[in-house]
């Protein structure tokens, strides 16, 4: 939803089951870990998503998936040998 | 054949948790060895250019594997899984942690639970497939960036200059 765009703690409670209380901790959280990013207008806070982070967070996924994939091709020799082997 | 064999690799953000399903054109039993013997295990583990050195291995409840990532400089990064469940050969949990050369866990450093399944798919008798199933738990999702540094950085940018020397060389020729 705020990826789209700036919303307030308020707006994006009546979305969901919960209060704007609770919003207002997750979007705090992610506000340290600097994915959403806060405004001032007034006396509400507009909180809207940080997408470079994001994409951030997805480039360094992508190298763990890429890990995993070296070390199962890696596995797939050592398996290939051993089953040669017992032949 | 090998193309056609299943992997799948997700991450879901909100649970801070990894899913890599992979598919071996290997029995169950020659699998389940693949992942819980160090002799094997040791072949496979780190992405080459980077060596798994397992200095200790004891496969049973309570049990641990004491194992180094080995850098291309000798650099050694080590690390220690407890075995907490086993049900052979179908599956095993761990906890995964960071050690320091004398086996001491360091507890500053993030840790993850492990559950690994192991089954066998409808290949045929003479081409058996096998399938594992991974889920691991992490306190952080910056936990995992803490793993790819201490174990795989070098080596992934390594393969990754590899790459792009071979695709200068390709290119070259045309």
């Amino acid at each position: 939803m705020i990826a789209l765009q700036a919303m307030t703690p308020k707006a994006i409670a009546e979305h969901f089951d919960t209060t704007r209380q609770a919003v207002s901790k997750h979007l705090r959280i992610l506000t340290e870990c600097e994915l959403v990013k806060q405004e001032q207008q007034g006396r509400e806070i507009y909180y809207s998503l940080e997408i470079d982070k994001m994409k951030e967070i997805d480039k360094w996924l992508e190298q763990f998936r890429k890990i995993w994939e070296t070390r199962f091709n890696q596995l797939d020799k050592v398996l290939s040998t051993i089953k040669k082997q017992k032949k | 054949m090998t193309n056609s064999l299943l992997f799948d690799f997700t991450v879901d953000k909100a649970t801070k948790t990894v899913f890599v399903d992979r598919e071996f054109a290997a029995d169950l039993s020659l699998v389940w060895d693949a992942f819980t013997k160090q002799e094997i295990l040791d072949q496979w583990w780190a992405p080459k250019p980077w060596a798994s050195k397992t200095k200790a291995m004891n496969f049973e409840v309570g049990g641990r594997r004491f194992y180094a990532m080995v850098s291309p400089e000798g650099q050694e990064h080590w690390s220690i899984q407890e075995f907490t469940s086993i049900r052979p050969t179908t599956n095993f949990e761990m906890r995964s942690s960071f050690a320091d050369k004398d086996e001491n866990i360091n507890t500053e450093m993030p840790s993850s639970d492990w559950d690994l399944n192991f089954s066998e798919q409808n290949g045929s008798d003479s081409d058996p497939v096998t399938k594992v199933s991974i889920t691991i738990k992490h306190k952080a999702l910056a936990d995992l960036e803490k793993m790819i540094e201490m174990g795989f950085q070098g080596g992934f940018t390594m393969t990754l200059n590899y790459l792009e020397n071979l695709l200068t060389t390709l290119s070259q020729r045309k």
